[in-house]
């Protein structure tokens, strides 16, 4: 097919990126970094409760302290008071009720952080302290309190999707299988922790610089907060210190409260978090309840699926609606299955509150899928494999919604196999299940806590090895959550230099090196003569949020059109000038613009001023939206996303049985992202996605007890160093697909969603014990259950 | 029991006692650094600070003789950052566990967040902004580009200061040494198969 066009010059070559100098060199600006003259400081001001009536508070001790330049509530908000994506549920200051210890209820600005603190414990709150759910299998019950009772319910959102007949399907399946697995809360863990200034400006319009993950979005929010039109409101995004996901409802109130209180002193003001502020305040992902009941045969075919999940959404909606929405079309992995039942819900807690997080509603669900699976194997004595290749998604393929897989390269078995050959997989799993294992040390009775002198850490011999694997197909981009189209600015200037402009952001994923390299192949110059600007509101149309992974696939497509604009207005000046058939074919490359036939060619930098000079307009605005996606809400059923990618990680561990540590030796990671048009970039999105999968498997967790966090910095929230992986293989093998960028597609999520599957399944191979709660920490492998306040039982034993 | 964060707990802060601020690195020398007239700096809260008590401060900071008045208190991340506009140094913890604040402090790697302006008095401090000579990059920073050591880039100036130190000390590291050795420093982006290979690369063309 023409779109998909072969002997690239630059796109799939190592380009270095555009941003690296500054970044290597200290001179990168992220938000803090920036100072404005006369700026003030701000602090929040919280209480120590996780549900709570508010009666009365009194400021009078601070009114007249000269340390504050001014209190900010909600009584100093002129437009919304509430803000939220679906379910307008969460204040910008607490009013009547706190519901999370992380909510705020006044902001005080000042010179002086430090005073500001002090002072802040002088102001008298009077509250009642009301009762607190945190167990989110407890939210719908009638006796429970309601979080937020005008919605007189604590279900955030209930997504069903029915399928076939599983009454009969489990009539009919010779064997059942029933699990019940629990994931936990994930803190995002930016390295940058957040940051916002508001500048008020003289014409009453505000400015606003700040780590916004999602600048239109957050646009959007300050204009109804403070009652003004969009064009009033103008946001920058400074340099960002990551987010994977994480910078969007947290910014977008942070530079609310940020702006109302810059309009309310006419001065800029500051918020800067620290890292206790930012895991106090900010959303995770969200912790997962879910039940799986399984029908198969003796051949190894499932016929049928029961799924029943539970989300906690915490104290407030946010994305939930859409994060779950991900599960419920993905919920039974990439299996092509007859009878399915599922029902996906978000409900409220008084925890914190959980939205979009790298994965996005899919790491949850393919931990407790691509356990089954093995589990399945395991009892019908077949490899983890075998069981795959009998029920894996192939070409032509209905999935869950019943959306047939025609449209695109199916790639899910060819993925599995290049993993599987590479790493010798089958025949190290079965070693590895025949190794010796001393169990009578390995799990202690209740009593048996202490390790006797015998039992004490000798590694050498209680090492155990596993590997293991998992597979995914995940839809690509925002399916049919959301209008999906994003806009990219191209401008050749007279001397062939260019200007790029996304309306989706750098979020150190190097999307500016990936729209970079998509117009300079087209153009056919190199990647150096190209300038990215930085993104703001006021010059580029919204094109949507930078999620969802989607920024390639859609962000490369609209670059892609608006490039090929151009070289159409070039190709057409020249045709004319040479004398050439109007359908004649130029060749764009090594900054020249060749007509091979007749031997003519010109330099692009003088073709761009000769363009100058005859009025032709090479600044364009390209476009791409995705195609029209279809879904039936009652029954869950239809083309839930226009295209997929699909990918299998295999995991290789040593688990030392007497202290229950697992040690990560190896991930290969085999993804069909599409055409890789940034290697570089996309190895780098392989090594933090499995890099942060592990340590979902192993290490991270954001415990909570009655609601509050436990883990407040990184000396309790751990998360993985460079230690703790020796190595990762990043494989791409590049499906053919026709979407946006010569079929460019996803790849910042798959690379995380697999890796604690595949890690689980490695443990099971490794100690002959299976585990159903993530994370796999020391207790979770030693005595299988967590060890928290509540002694909490989770999933099944 | 929280048996195994306390354990991974205990080995950072263990790090940051043992490699962070323990590296024996011999004195370094910067062959590019001229001694520029001493500096005399103005806080950027001197309101505030007129009420409480200061302390002066001398110091040399990429070369430059500093001198300033403190509040006894800032601590050395924070004058960098708030006194000198030398913000190239991150905080991230403020706690002495993510190495994002690291500089070089009379030739070893120390956590800017865990130490006070005041104990750099006399002493010789090395920021991210310090490393160029002249337009060139210095050989780590070219690393991390070439290798593509970083994504977000909020923790690579620690990164950087952290691996500079660390080849003073092994001019010829192993992988091993080189994986413990950056091991102080957290990157969530997780680059850190390119940030070994930097390093790496960085090593071999310092020695040739
Ligand atoms: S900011 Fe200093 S160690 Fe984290
Ligand atoms: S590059 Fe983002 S944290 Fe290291």
């Amino acid at each position: 097919m023409e779109k998909n066009k072969k002997n690239f010059k630059i796109v799939g070559k190592p380009i270095v990126r555009q941003d690296g100098v500054t970044k290597v060199t200290g001179k990168a600006k992220f938000a803090a970094d920036y100072n404005f003259p006369n700026e003030l400081q701000s602090v929040m001001l919280r209480i120590h409760s996780s549900h709570a009536l508010i009666k009365s508070i009194d400021f009078s001790c601070i009114e007249n302290d000269s340390n504050v330049a001014a209190i900010i509530d909600h009584r100093d908000i002129p437009g919304d008071k509430k803000v939220g994506v679906i379910k307008k549920d969460q204040p910008i200051f607490c009013s009547e009720k706190v519901v999370t210890p992380g909510d705020v209820i006044a902001m005080i600005v000042g010179k002086s952080e430090r005073e500001l603190i002090k002072i802040k414990d002088k102001i008298k709150i009077e509250y009642e302290d009301l009762p607190v759910l945190t167990d989110p299998s407890k939210s719908l019950e009638t006796d429970a309190p309601l979080i937020h009772p005008e919605y007189k319910s604590n279900l955030i959102v209930h997504y069903p999707l029915r399928k076939g007949n599983v009454d009969s399907g489990f009539s009919n399946s010779e064997h059942i299988l029933e699990q019940t697995y629990t994931t936990q809360n994930i803190e995002h863990a930016y390295i940058e922790p957040e940051c916002v200034t508001a500048i008020p400006q003289i014409d009453n319009s505000i400015k606003i610089i700040g780590s916004i993950q999602n600048p239109h979005t957050t646009r959007r929010i300050v204009a109804a907060v403070l009652g003004i039109s969009l064009s009033q409101v103008v946001i920058i995004q400074a340099d960002l210190g990551g987010s994977f996901g994480g910078k969007d409802d947290t910014m977008n109130i942070l530079s609310a409260r940020a702006a109302v209180a810059a309009i309310k002193t006419g001065r800029p003001v500051k918020i800067k978090y620290s890292r206790e502020d930012s895991i106090l305040e900010s959303y995770k992902r969200h912790p997962y309840v879910m039940h799986y009941k399984v029908g198969y045969n003796s051949s190894g075919k499932i016929t049928t699926m029961k799924i029943d999940v539970t989300a906690d959404g915490g104290a407030y909606a946010s994305m939930s609606p859409f994060v779950t929405w991900r599960t419920v079309v993905q919920a039974t992995g990439p299996y092509e299955i007859e009878n399915v039942w599922t029902d996906v819900k978000a409900v409220y807690t008084n925890n914190p509150y959980t939205g979009a997080m790298r994965g996005f509603g899919s790491p949850q669900p393919i931990f407790a899928q691509e356990s089954i699976m093995d589990e399945i194997a395991e009892r019908l004595g077949m490899n983890p494999v075998e069981i795959r290749e009998i029920n894996a998604l192939k070409q032509n393929s209905v999935t869950s919604t019943g959306q047939r897989l025609e449209n695109h390269e199916v790639t899910l078995t060819k993925a599995m196999k290049t993993a599987i050959e590479k790493t010798g997989f089958v025949d190290k799993w079965n070693n590895y299940r025949n190794q010796s294992l001393d169990k009578s040390n390995f799990i202690l009775s209740g009593e048996d806590l202490i390790l006797s002198e015998d039992k004490f850490i000798s590694r050498q011999d209680k090492l155990r090895r596993g590997i293991g694997l998992s597979i995914s197909l995940r839809g690509c981009s925002l399916g049919a959550e959301g209008i999906d189209a994003a806009a990219a600015l191209v401008a050749v200037q007279p001397d062939g230099s260019v200007y790029l402009l996304s309306g989706l952001a750098e979020n150190g994923q190097g999307l500016r090196t990936t729209y970079s390299i998509v117009a300079a192949e087209i153009l056919g110059i190199a990647t150096d003569k190209i300038i990215y600007l930085e993104q703001d509101t006021s010059r580029i149309p919204d094109s949507g949020p930078t999620v969802a992974s989607r920024a390639t696939l859609m962000g490369g497509g609209a670059f892609r059109n608006a490039s090929e604009i151009i070289q159409k207005r070039i190709t057409n000046l020249l045709l004319n000038e040479w004398q050439l058939d109007k359908e004649a074919e130029l060749i764009f490359e090594d900054s020249m613009i060749k007509h091979i036939a007749s031997n003519k060619s010109i330099e692009f930098t003088e073709a761009c001023s000769f363009a100058s000079q005859r009025g032709i307009n090479l600044s364009v605005v390209g476009w791409y939206k995705g195609p029209d996606v279809s879904w039936d809400e009652e029954i869950g059923q239809g083309s839930a996303y226009f295209t997929y990618v699909y990918g299998c990680h295999v995991a290789e561990v040593s688990v030392n049985i007497n202290t229950g540590e697992i040690y990560i030796n190896k991930i290969t990671a085999v993804h069909d992202a599409g055409k890789i048009i940034n290697i570089l970039g996309a190895q780098g999105q392989v090594y933090g996605g499995s890099t942060q999968g592990a340590g979902y498997a192993v290490w991270e967790e954001i415990d909570k007890h009655n609601g509050f966090i436990r883990e407040m910095n990184f000396d309790q929230y751990l998360i993985p160093t460079s230690k703790d992986i020796k190595s990762i293989d990043a494989i791409f093998i590049e499906g053919e697909d026709d979407y946006g960028a010569w079929g460019a597609k996803s790849l910042g999520e798959p690379t995380l969603e697999l890796t604690a599957g595949a890690i689980a399944n490695a443990v099971k191979n490794a100690t002959g014990k299976r585990y159903f709660n993530l994370p796999l920490n020391l207790e979770e492998i030693l005595l299988n259950r967590k060890l928290r306040p509540e002694d909490m039982k989770r999933g099944s034993e | 029991m929280k048996e195994e964060k306390n354990m991974k707990g205990i080995s950072r802060r263990r790090f940051i006692k043992g490699v962070g601020t323990g590296i024996v690195g011999s004195y370094v020398m910067l062959p590019t650094m001229k001694d520029s007239e001493a500096k005399i700096t103005k806080s950027p809260k001197d309101e505030v600070l007129e009420s409480v008590r200061t302390e002066t401060l001398e110091t040399t900071i990429n070369g430059r003789k500093v001198k300033s008045k403190v509040e006894p208190r800032t601590t050395l991340a924070d004058f960098l950052r708030d006194y000198l506009e030398l913000t190239g140094t991150k905080v991230v913890c403020n706690h002495g566990e993510c190495g994002g604040c690291s500089v070089i402090l009379d030739g070893r790697a120390v956590y800017s967040c865990m130490l006070l302006a005041l104990d750099a008095n006399g002493k010789e401090v090395i920021t991210i902004e310090g490393l160029m000579s002249g337009e060139n990059l210095h050989p780590l920073q070219q690393a991390f580009i070439e290798h593509d050591g970083l994504q977000c880039g909020f923790c690579t100036p620690g990164q950087i200061m952290a691996a500079y130190a660390l080849l003073k000390k092994f001019p010829n590291p192993t992988d091993e040494q080189i994986m413990t050795g950056m091991s102080g420093n957290l990157c969530r982006c997780a680059a850190y198969p390119n940030i070994i290979k930097s390093v790496r690369g960085a090593a071999k063309k310092m020695n040739s």
